[in-house]
């Protein structure tokens, strides 16, 4: 890979609970990338996900992860956060009470205040905010709910987006985008994401499901399976995945072995 | 442990700001409870007879009474005759009459509590009448507010200056044989804040009290009484804290309010008296009877109170509604952590005809705490198409405290309507992953969860006090966005 990378994954091992999942993965993302993930149920796709942005109850075991020079894993959550790394979340949690524009101003300056930039004002964050929107086709009456409190599922994931376009994070983790979107939803976040790829960003699509791939095109497709990536090859190779199932790639690839 | 939780429970591990002890010079009644000690508190404040005759009643009824032990509190028995019933700051004279003739220290004290009693330095819009142990030690903005015909003063003096008035109301809300804790408050209670809002008058201001224990073994009795004449309205805070010392300390207030037609009483509290150390050592009992008597047609009574102060709160903000038309309110945010216990709530009580009345109470608990929600809806047989709104939500912080709802309901009338809703949450790992995960530090994401948790109360708090309240939860303030 000739551009300088962004994320080395080497070997890395986890588990939860003293079960490993998670049994040496090794994956390097350049500059201006768009990777995606794929994998069958359970074979450690939003482990990979979770040990990145760091939540609590996954233990590293084993292999380490350099994120622009440093070693993530040693960062809390928070300093990942502020140092650029964005998780969308599979199933993003209600926050009753606080008001969505609040929390996402809070946010921001957070990760401002990493960079030493002066915090936003109201008026330059409604502005920001605004135009952002308009990215994702969401309603104005989204920054005055609560965060994610009474959306749909369609809305949450929209909304996972639209904090991305906002907080514009260089290594951004997408966790089954997909899941729960319909053709119409999946086509307006796969544009959202689009747009906010970068020549200086790079994106780290997992799913389950091709699909989301026609939308987001990536440039390198990983197999996860049992924790491994089996297989590592161009966009073509989702559309294989597609056609031959898991079960059979997993079959070549223990044939293999 | 999670990490999570341990940093949430550091941060309600919080230390206790306010227990500093002011060394001034105070005389004391000696310990005990007797027909002596009431004559001799009736008589420093230079009673009326009758003032002294209803105490010795209250007195004699509260010795044939035994403590309620139906609360979900457990503390041992406080010893009667071990507390103080009289402490005062010593004075040269009798009494001072004005701010310049205040000892300093007591001045001082306030200042460190943030309400600095002198008017140039007082934030513009709030009276206030300040209690330390058993007497009000000043009034401020007294005279812009007589100008108004509006009466604010000490129980005390209101004792002396307006008896018809006092005479008139006191004990009409609160009877001297309602419970153990107000029999005795009516027999001893020391001093208190004293209004009253003429026909027609919107009270310009917020009025204030702060209320202070500070002298040791002393129980702290204060009475409040405010009346809002036909058409009157007034806002009300009031704010409380002791300095921390090992033993337990009582206090056992009474709050009567009452509105006649068309008047409007806001009565909004921030308790926070020594809830004792981390295993439960000393703190204040805190054991009040509040109630408003909605008397008058189309009333209002607004009780909203955040209640993260003292080892043991007890109390019951309720409104009786006799007025047709008339309504109550009740909002409510308890926190309790370590070893405190809550048991507290309300009562609404509708007689008049289409009476309303709203409950929100959000309870907060952490550590080995214990909260309890314990509310009455009684709908009697006249209040034809009454309607209560009751909303009940409780947040766990940590594995070991607990979260109790008690909602009693008794209708006698087929046209009134009655809900309740509840909840029990604990506060998720989750919300906290996904806030860090925006850059949200755990400590900023549990105020902001709390925060979140509590908005319906705090946004029916006067506006300088929802920001003590928010700092108190140590919650920094909700943006002005959106």
């Amino acid at each position: 890979m000739s551009k300088q990378p962004i994320l080395e994954i080497k070997n890395l091992s986890a588990g939860v609970e003293g079960k490993q999942i998670l049994k040496g993965v090794s994956l390097t993302m350049g500059l201006g990338e768009v990777h995606a993930v794929m994998g069958p149920n359970g074979s450690g796709k939003s482990t990979l996900a979770a040990v990145l942005a760091g939540r609590e109850g996954y233990e590293v075991t084993g292999g380490e992860v350099i994120y622009c020079g440093q070693d993530l894993l040693a960062l809390d959550p928070e300093e990942r956060a502020r140092a650029g790394v964005f998780l969308a979340f599979q199933y993003p949690v209600e926050i009753p009470g606080v008001n969505s524009t609040y929390f996402l101003k809070a946010a921001l300056n957070e990760i401002r205040k990493h960079h030493g930039q002066p915090e936003l004002d109201a008026m330059e964050f409604l502005t920001l905010v605004r135009e952002r929107m308009k990215l994702l086709e969401l309603k104005d009456d989204l920054l005055k709910r609560s965060v994610n409190e009474g959306f749909s599922g369609g809305e949450k994931k929209r909304a996972e987006i639209f904090q991305m376009a906002v907080l514009e994070p260089k290594l951004a983790i997408l966790d089954e985008t997909d899941s729960g979107l319909d053709i119409d939803a999946l086509k307006v976040v796969s544009h959202g994401v689009n747009k906010l790829k970068r020549a200086d960003n790079a994106q780290l699509v997992i799913t389950h499901y091709q699909r989301l791939l026609n939308f987001i095109i990536p440039d390198f497709v990983h197999v996860l399976v049992d924790g491994r990536i089996v297989k590592t090859g161009g966009k073509e190779l989702a559309l294989e995945l597609e056609e031959k199932g898991y079960d059979e790639m997993l079959k070549a690839v223990s044939g293999a072995a | 442990m999670s990490t999570a939780t341990e940093t949430i429970e550091s941060l309600v591990k919080q230390e206790y700001k306010y227990g500093f002890y002011t060394d001034v010079e105070t005389e004391s009644a000696p310990p005990g409870l007797n027909e002596e000690i009431i004559r001799l508190i009736s008589a420093k404040k230079k009673e009326p007879e009758w003032m002294t005759e209803w105490r010795l009643r209250a007195y004699r009824h509260w010795l044939t009474m035994t403590e309620p032990t139906w609360q979900f509190v457990k503390f041992p028995t406080p010893d009667f005759q071990d507390i103080t019933y009289y402490s005062a700051p010593k004075q040269a004279k009798d009494a001072p009459k004005s701010l310049d003739e205040v000892d300093p220290k007591l001045l001082e004290t306030y200042e460190k509590l943030g309400i600095p009693l002198r008017e140039r330095e007082r934030l513009a819009g709030v009276a206030v009448d300040a209690v330390f142990d058993s007497v009000s030690v000043g009034t401020t903005y007294q005279k812009q507010l007589a100008e108004k015909g509006i009466i604010f003063c000490s129980m005390s003096e209101a004792i002396q200056q307006h008896p018809e008035l006092v005479r008139k109301y006191i004990g009409s809300v609160v009877p001297y044989t309602d419970n153990f804790y107000a029999s005795l408050n009516s027999a001893v209670f020391t001093d208190g804040s004293f209004c009253y809002i003429p026909k027609g008058v919107r009270c310009p201001m917020e009025l204030s009290t702060y209320f202070r224990i500070n002298a040791a073994k002393s129980g702290q009795f204060e009475r409040t009484l405010i009346i809002a004449d036909e058409g009157g309205q007034v806002s009300y805070l009031e704010g409380c804290t002791a300095p921390m010392r090992d033993e337990n300390q009582l206090h056992a207030a009474v709050v009567e309010l009452v509105a006649l037609d068309n008047a409007q009483i806001k009565y909004s509290t921030v308790q926070n008296w020594y809830p004792g150390d981390e295993n439960g050592v000393g703190g204040i009992y805190n054991f009040v009877t509040k109630r408003g008597l909605c008397k008058g047609r189309n009333s209002r009574i607004t009780w909203t109170q955040v209640e993260t102060g003292s080892a043991i709160t007890w109390k019951y903000p309720s409104c009786v509604l006799l007025g047709d038309n008339s309504k109550g309110e009740f909002y409510s945010v308890a926190v309790t952590n370590n070893r405190q216990q809550a048991d507290t709530g309300t009562k609404m009580i509708h007689i008049g005809r289409n009476t309303r009345s709203t409950i929100v109470s959000k309870g907060i608990s952490a550590g080995r705490s214990q909260n309890s929600y314990r509310g009455l809806v009684k709908i009697q047989k006249s209040a034809a198409h009454a309607r209560n709104f009751s909303q009940c939500d409780s947040m766990l912080i940590g594995a070991k405290c607990g979260a109790h709802t008690f909602p009693y309901i008794e209708v006698k009338n087929t046209t009134a309507s009655v809900e309740h809703e509840a909840t029990t949450s604990k506060i998720g790992e989750d919300q906290i992953f996904y806030c860090n995960q925006r850059g949200i530090a755990t400590q900023d994401a549990v105020n902001m969860i709390v925060n979140g948790f509590c908005k319906e109360v705090f946004k029916e708090l006067p506006m300088e006090f929802a920001v003590e309240a928010q700092k108190l939860l140590g919650v920094s303030l909700e943006g002005s966005v959106g």
